[in-house]
């Protein structure tokens, strides 16, 4: 049996390609990308001339953009997908320690502000090749069916012009692509096709949130997971080593650099990774390729169309940093609507110790979670639903600094009192939400005077909660905090300020005047530009937004097929 | 307050450093985290330097008998040295350097002011009142230059010295985590379960069990 990280170039730095270094110098070259599932091999790349109008150039490689350049290249489209991140190989790139790993995260400038200023950086933001999804949690969830319909069913946010039953057609195609992991039966929604791979035996942290839930009368799951729970082709199951949201070493969890972009390249599709685009360019009003640096300087690439997949910050950043004279405010912004309605989602905590030994590193982080207040929309007593909206919340396992900035930042303690507080590490557990907060104009993506590494003037990003995001918070707050004391939970607080996700900054409509793109994710201004990322949601949900971008970039693929046929 | 106890007695994660929980490229980080000595300064000057270290002691207070004590100030000069960023800041901070540099100076400033030395010569008492009002958002002399206090110390001194020090095994072995895990992961994930290459936890009475296990976490 192959043991990834044993053997040969993983275990013995000696064997490394010399000046092999991923952050500095590109990977994906000379006719050749990275075999991230093999130590030390390759797979072949068919590569492009900047000259050569391809039919696609897509910008980012994450959910969304990854997806969809390996759909469209399966269907026979000439594609490059450029990333500004590394093509990191997990098998030997990546340490099972919190500092060195934030090498996976976007962590050039960005300026804060607003009530509720974000905090960046890390759980919300990657750069390399394969995106966000090379460190997110792997929660892999479909949306609640009346979501896609908010405004009209409701009462709240925007309808989506998509129709749920055709998207779930889409999420069995995504969760069939990662082979899910998930229980047998799942409480919530409609009717699904059964989960590909066996749920995940669940951990202490996951057994806290079950005996809560059951204390407090709600429903309760083993987490769908987009991490294997049996082998997979080259992919092992996860051996719970719990480091999943810094970059899984094994290759267990399913992100996008290890499922669909080595098929894209099987199928043809160019990877360049450290390749930063920087504009967009247009005559005539129809895109005509992307400007870009890598390797020392600036270039261009010339494409029939052009996709902006790079999440609901720098999608926007792209798209008003292309303004020109045809396009003075922006590209694909005649509705002025490129940057606004940014929704991250709630991520509030509460945390208690326990007598028991709970070792809560141990696993994926959230092997557990309950939808209830997702499709209960009444309540009753003392949490009568007084939002629109929903929330799940799941279990969790942060490792030692989160832990600890945490305590530090959200709990208030340091000096003798944090040091003391950090030895009952093994004693606690948590559940955090991820809820859904109303789209609001005022929360937005603007350009700063601020200038990158490139020259390029960064984004701020200014948020603020309105009295319904509130309200919600408060409810979860208050339902969680009942449901930890009843699992036995003691010294229960709550961690009032955190958020996940990045969404909403380039909407998707059924009108010009209201929404950036349409409903096959293409802009109503310029007719050979997309968008495909978490950017196009006019709504958040309650669950992580993950596979519904990589449900909506399939559903995109095809419908760019169809149009070609 | 709670105090510090000597919880998971004989237990060294490093111990494991040559076993299945570390790959090679964890050891090759470690290693270069570890080669950071108490003195390794790039980013700091001298009057910076006394600051920071005295800073870090009352952040994240380490025993006084601890031979070799975590180089909390080097770690964060090491962070600032290769420009290692958070990938934010808030509209009302200078970037990460400046900031430290000024946050710094701001804080020996206001130590001159208040109790008539250098911060790094006041007392662990007036040490900490200073801190304290910094956490408020209290110390807003000209010497902050806008910048204010309130955010330095939680976004910077917060952030930045209580993550260095949880990233040092030091710090690992007082908490007991189970540390670096790949490609080995964990096979024990119930209630008071652990895996032997876990920590054990000192049960009272019991500490020299917790302490024989302890031994075995690297076999």
């Amino acid at each position: 049996m192959r043991i990834p990280g044993l053997g040969n170039a993983a275990d013995n730095p000696k064997h490394a390609t010399p000046g092999d270094d991923p952050e500095h110098h590109p990977r994906a070259r000379d006719g050749r990308a990275p075999n991230v599932m093999r130590i030390g091999e390759w797979v072949p790349m068919r590569q492009h001339r900047d000259e050569e109008e391809v039919d696609f150039a897509i910008v980012g490689t994450g959910a969304g953009g990854g997806t969809l350049a390996c759909r469209l290249a399966e269907g026979g489209l000439s594609v490059v997908a450029f990333d500004a991140g590394p093509y990191f190989r997990p098998l030997e790139d990546f340490a099972s320690d919190e500092s060195h790993q934030s090498k996976l995260y976007w962590t050039d400038e960005r300026i804060v502000d607003g009530e509720n200023p974000l905090q960046m950086g890390s759980n919300n933001s990657g750069k390399a090749v394969g995106g966000s999804t090379v460190h997110y949690a792997m929660v892999a969830l479909r949306f609640r069916p009346e979501w896609f319909k908010a405004r009209t069913l409701m009462g709240y946010g925007a309808d989506w012009p998509l129709d749920w039953r055709e998207m779930w057609r889409y999420y069995d195609q995504v969760e069939d692509d990662l082979k899910i992991s998930g229980p047998v039966n799942y409480p919530w929604g409609p009717h699904r096709r059964r989960y590909h791979r066996r749920a995940h035996e669940i951990n202490a942290a996951a057994k806290v949130l079950a005996r809560g839930a059951e204390a407090m009368g709600i429903g309760w799951t083993p987490t769908p997971l987009a991490t294997v729970s049996a082998p997979h082709g080259d992919a092992p199951p996860c051996v719970y080593r719990g480091f999943c949201t810094l970059g899984c070493s094994t290759n267990a969890k399913q992100s996008v650099l290890v499922s669909y972009l080595p098929r894209a390249l099987k199928a043809g599709a160019e990877i360049r990774d450290l390749a930063m685009v920087g504009r967009i360019e247009t005559r005539n009003g129809r895109a005509t390729g992307v400007h870009y640096f890598r390797e020392g300087r600036w270039r261009f690439q010339r494409a029939k169309n052009v996709v902006v997949a790079g999440y609901a910050i720098e999608t926007p950043r792209l798209l008003l940093n292309s303004a020109n004279q045809e396009f003075p405010d922006g590209l694909a912004n005649s509705s002025g609507l490129v940057g606004k309605n940014l929704m991250v989602q709630g991520n509030q905590a509460v945390w208690g110790v326990f007598d028991e030994e709970i070792r809560s590193y141990k696993g994926p982080p959230s092997l557990a979670i309950s939808e209830h207040w997702n499709y209960d929309d009444k309540g009753h007593g003392p949490f009568t639903k007084d939002f629109f909206g929903g929330y799940s919340y799941m279990s969790q396992g942060p490792l030692p600094q989160l832990w600890a900035n945490t305590q530090a930042s959200a709990h208030g303690l340091w000096g003798e009192a944090l040091v003391a507080e950090m030895q009952r590490y093994n004693h606690v557990a948590g559940l955090k939400v991820v809820s859904e907060y109303m789209p609001q104009e005022r929360n937005r993506v603007t350009l700063a005077d601020v200038k990158d590494q490139y020259g390029l003037p960064v984004a701020r990003i200014t948020y603020s909660w309105c009295d319904n995001d509130k309200a919600l918070n408060r409810h979860a707050l208050k339902f969680m905090r009942e449901a930890l004391s009843a699992a036995g939970g003691r010294e229960v607080w709550d961690q009032v300020d955190d958020t996940c996700h990045l969404n909403g900054t380039a909407r998707m409509g059924d009108d010009p005047r209201s929404s950036v793109v349409d409903a096959d994710c293409r802009s109503w201004d310029i007719p050979n530009l997309y968008v495909c990322d978490g950017s196009v949601f006019p709504t958040v949900g309650g669950v992580n937004p993950s596979l519904t971008i990589q449900a909506v970039a399939l559903r995109t693929a095809d419908r760019i097929l169809a149009r070609r046929r | 307050m709670r105090s510090r106890l000597d919880l998971y007695p004989g237990y060294d994660v490093l111990a494991k450093r040559d076993g299945p929980s570390w790959n090679a490229k964890t050891r090759e980080v470690l290693e270069e985290r570890l080669a950071i000595g108490p003195e390794t300064r790039r980013f700091f000057n001298d009057i910076e330097w006394s600051t920071m270290t005295a800073l870090a002691e009352r952040i994240v207070p380490q025993p006084a008998d601890r031979g070799d004590p975590v180089p909390v100030a080097a770690l964060v000069d090491h962070k600032l040295a290769t420009d290692t960023r958070d990938g934010y800041r808030n509209a009302e901070l200078p970037e990460e350097r400046d900031a430290w540099r000024l946050g710094l100076r701001a804080l020996d400033s206001e130590a001159r002011a208040r109790f008539g030395a250098r911060f790094h010569e006041l007392g662990a008492w007036a040490q900490d009142e200073l801190l304290k009002l910094a956490e408020k958002g209290d110390l807003t002399g000209a010497v902050w230059e806008g910048m204010p206090s309130k955010l330095f110390f939680h976004q910077r001194i917060l952030a930045d010295v209580v993550k260095a020090y949880y990233a040092h095994p030091t710090a690992w072995n007082e908490i007991g985590w189970g540390g670096p895990a790949s490609p080995r992961g964990y096979v024990r994930m119930d209630f008071d379960r652990r895996d032997p290459w876990e920590a054990a936890e000192a049960k009272p009475g019991r500490e020299d069990e917790a302490y024989q296990e302890n031994l075995r976490v690297g076999r």
